[in-house]
């Protein structure tokens, strides 16, 4: 895995437009996606009911199941708790609220069958949603921040592009989560915020050292030389950006696989942003940047023209 | 000529560090706070409301809530309750490891506001007409668990009683004793349900003027002895309205915990394994300076009593991923410095100093991003953001700083001196100068 930068430029540039069409394709794919499936939201962002049933012997969530479905006309509860010192108990919590006549089935069936009367609880959605807003804002305002700082550092068209890309993978892990309907809840919102983290990381690293390589390029006189120093600069953090994604994906795969239930969510949220985020930042960020400095330069070289040739008439 | 006394060095700080690491690691590990989604047990979250819904919810009277439920959970003999106010009008209660959660529902919420009224629901004593820890729990004849109180004032009891006899005649002579009276609760209706919300409605037949007042109520004696300590704990000024709750089974969160220990050990295994086997000896140097990092987080996150729940564990891997990075950033561009053609000495030098402007403004953003989420965010999302803060700091000291003094070490040592291989560079790709 040695990518010699020397020998061998990787034309990463060249073939932008073919990524720009497959990103924007996939882009709206999504827009469809979320728009009709939706999301497939946990308790954290629906309003629920939440029953509680006691039992004088040990429950285990498949018994609980069984129980309910054999309630009444039978329900399902979404998710199922066990408490309690040799878990005699269960919560049983319902996306969306039951209604009255069903919540006296649910409480007659359970008081004959454990002997002790379950307690009903509505739970609202509002905190989740909030909790889900308040993410999205402060990553919004995050996003100003890091702008602000790469346009002092950089250039502010890097620290747009830095944006798009970010944008760009946090979408991409909600659309793979409407795609294969793995329940959002809070510790998804930890996984985008994560996969936010990276992904500026990520950008940042490969625009250092545009930036680098830049400074060292005499003149850019076309479109061509800019778009070499993009790949030049591309293919020397190549080696780089996969081990480093390599690693990443290691942590998160150990979790995937081994961490308990509760976890898994989120780290396939984990697995599928590092890959986009991957692929935002060698195939996107650095070629809309390239697009947009390369249009920018040509509005300064047609502007300044003038202004040069009245300073300094003598070159 | 080879320097011994820097490589010598470098085993003294390595073993030193070891040691250390050996011996406290296990209890800093231990000594973290584990949130709920952790190691089991529920949180609620309350929307305060002034009682009666009149008057308005100041500062002061959430802080009087906060003290009176911490007692009150003092009483379920939580480890570590932990109960916040939240923006102008929440109180977020989180108690770990509750086993009887619908107790502790009922302990927390009520208001504990004792009335005695008469059958037309006037009021006649109050809360604040009972002498401060004065509940206990006694039997009655029946040897039935009763709830005594104490009157600050025993004739204030008997005008009362006076009162009802005066006013009406049986079996309308009652003395209605409620917990929670609500604006338009009616003893007249509840007194046909078979279980009523009032405590009790003793008959009233003579007048008593005694400081001492006898609950019946049909308790069991838990539910008596629950009710002295509600009494005892004081009254809540305010009206506590359950807006969210989320409960993890305890042998939940263990599981779950117990699972992403080892999944982490896993993880930074082959971490480790990855580096030394594409970096060699400069994968062995990042394998010590990420033990490190890993043990100073634990620390640092343990000195400032934060609680680890799964959004932190999310933002450590985040942190370990960018230790690593700047590790991986440092050692590719001492590797391209190499094969430029570089001495391995002159290579490490210019390096590291080009490798630190990469980590250096990669971390700033993210740290800005942290601080943002800091700032703006709530509950969850602050976890996130605190845990990401201490990571970026401490693996900018550790994957900079530390890894940069071990490795020089050895680089100034001369050793690896025409060795490129040592760093992974073969010397076919080196280019001649």
């Amino acid at each position: 895995m040695i990518f010699d930068s020397r020998k061998k430029v990787i034309p990463f540039v060249k073939h932008r437009k073919k990524f720009y069409i497959f990103t924007l394709i996939a882009t709206l794919l999504g827009i469809v996606l979320l728009s009709t499936a939706g999301l497939n939201l946990g308790i954290d962002f629906e309003s629920g009911t939440r029953v509680e049933v006691m039992a004088e012997e040990t429950l285990t969530e498949e018994k609980v199941m069984e129980d309910f479905s054999s309630a009444g006309q039978g329900y399902e509860p979404d998710d199922v708790t066990l408490a309690g010192e040799s878990n005699q108990m269960a919560h049983a919590t319902f996306i969306g609220t039951l209604t009255q006549e069903e919540i006296f089935e649910i409480q007659a069936y359970f008081s004959e069958a454990y002997g002790s009367e379950p307690s009903v609880s509505t739970v609202s959605p509002q905190v989740g949603q909030e909790l889900a807003k308040n993410a999205f804002i402060s990553v919004l305002i995050a996003s100003l921040g890091i702008v602000i700082y790469v346009s002092i550092r950089f250039h502010y068209l890097f620290g747009i592009s830095t944006i798009i890309a970010l944008i760009h993978d946090a979408f991409f892990i909600i659309v793979l989560f409407s795609l294969v309907r793995f329940e959002v809840n809070v510790p998804f919102i930890a996984a985008v915020l994560t996969i936010v983290g990276y992904s500026i990381n990520d950008t940042i690293v490969t625009f250092d050292r545009i930036r680098e390589n830049l400074r060292a390029t005499d003149k850019i006189k076309n479109f061509d030389d800019l778009a070499y120093v993009v790949d030049l600069s591309l293919t020397q953090t190549l080696s780089r950006t996969v081990n480093t994604i390599l690693t990443v994906i290691f942590a998160a795969s150990a979790i995937f696989v081994f961490g308990g239930e509760a976890i898994r969510s989120f780290a396939f949220a984990l697995l599928v942003g590092l890959i986009a985020g991957t692929y935002s930042s060698l195939f996107l960020a650095a070629q809309i940047w390239t697009d947009w400095k390369w249009k920018s330069m040509q509005r300064e070289k047609k502007k300044p023209k003038k202004q040069e040739e009245e300073l300094e008439p003598e070159i | 000529m080879v320097k011994k006394s820097r490589i010598i060095s470098f085993f003294v700080i390595v073993i030193a560090l070891g040691v250390l690491i050996a011996q406290t690691a296990m209890d800093t590990a231990k000594g973290i706070n584990l949130g709920l989604d952790l190691q089991g047990g529920f949180e609620i979250l309350y929307e305060v409301q002034p009682v009666d819904g009149e008057g308005e919810i100041t500062e002061d009277s959430l802080q009087a809530t906060v003290s009176a439920l911490n007692q009150r959970v003092n009483v379920l003999g939580v480890s570590e309750p932990n109960i916040s106010i939240e923006g102008e009008n929440r109180i977020r209660v989180q108690l770990a490891g509750v086993e009887d959660q619908q107790t502790a529902r009922e302990l927390l919420s009520t208001e504990a506001n004792l009335s005695f009224r008469d059958v037309e629901d006037n009021e006649l004593l109050s809360g604040a007409d009972l002498e401060e820890n004065g509940a206990g729990v006694g039997f009655d004849q029946n040897n039935q668990p009763v709830v005594t109180v104490t009157l600050k004032d025993g004739d204030a009891f008997g005008e009362v009683t006076e009162q009802i006899l005066e006013k009406y005649e049986a079996p309308n002579n009652r003395l209605v004793i409620w917990l929670d009276y609500e604006e338009g609760d009616s003893f007249v209706e509840e007194s046909q349900k078979p279980n009523p919300k009032y405590l009790s409605a003793p008959v009233v037949h003579t007048p008593l003027y005694h400081k001492n007042i006898q609950i019946e109520g049909n308790f069991e004696l838990q539910e008596a002895e629950f009710l002295a300590e509600v009494l005892n704990s004081g009254s809540l000024p305010v009206q506590l309205e359950e807006v969210y709750s989320n409960a993890v089974g305890a042998s939940l969160g263990e599981e779950a915990m117990e699972k992403t220990i080892f999944a982490g050990y896993i993880g930074i295994a082959l971490i480790f394994l990855y580096m030394i086997f594409y970096y060699r000896f400069m994968g062995i140097i990042s394998v010590i300076t990420l033990s490190v990092y890993i043990y100073l987080v634990l620390l640092v996150f343990n000195w400032m009593e934060g609680v680890l729940t799964l959004p932190g564990i999310a933002a450590l891997i985040l942190g370990v991923g960018m230790a690593v990075d700047a590790n991986i950033i440092t050692f590719e561009r001492i590797k391209e410095e190499i094969r430029v053609g570089k001495s391995i000495m002159s290579a490490f030098k210019s390096g590291l100093r080009r490798s630190l402007s990469t980590i250096l403004d990669a971390n700033i953003t993210t740290i800005i991003a942290a601080g943002v989420l800091f700032y703006y965010g709530t509950s969850a999302v602050q976890g996130f953001a605190v845990m990401l803060i201490v990571s970026i700091i401490i693996s900018m000291i550790t994957s900079v700083y530390f890894t940069r003094l071990l490795l020089g070490l050895w680089v100034n040592s001369r050793i690896f001196n025409k060795k490129p291989r040592v760093f992974g560079v073969k010397e076919s790709e080196i280019s001649d100068l």
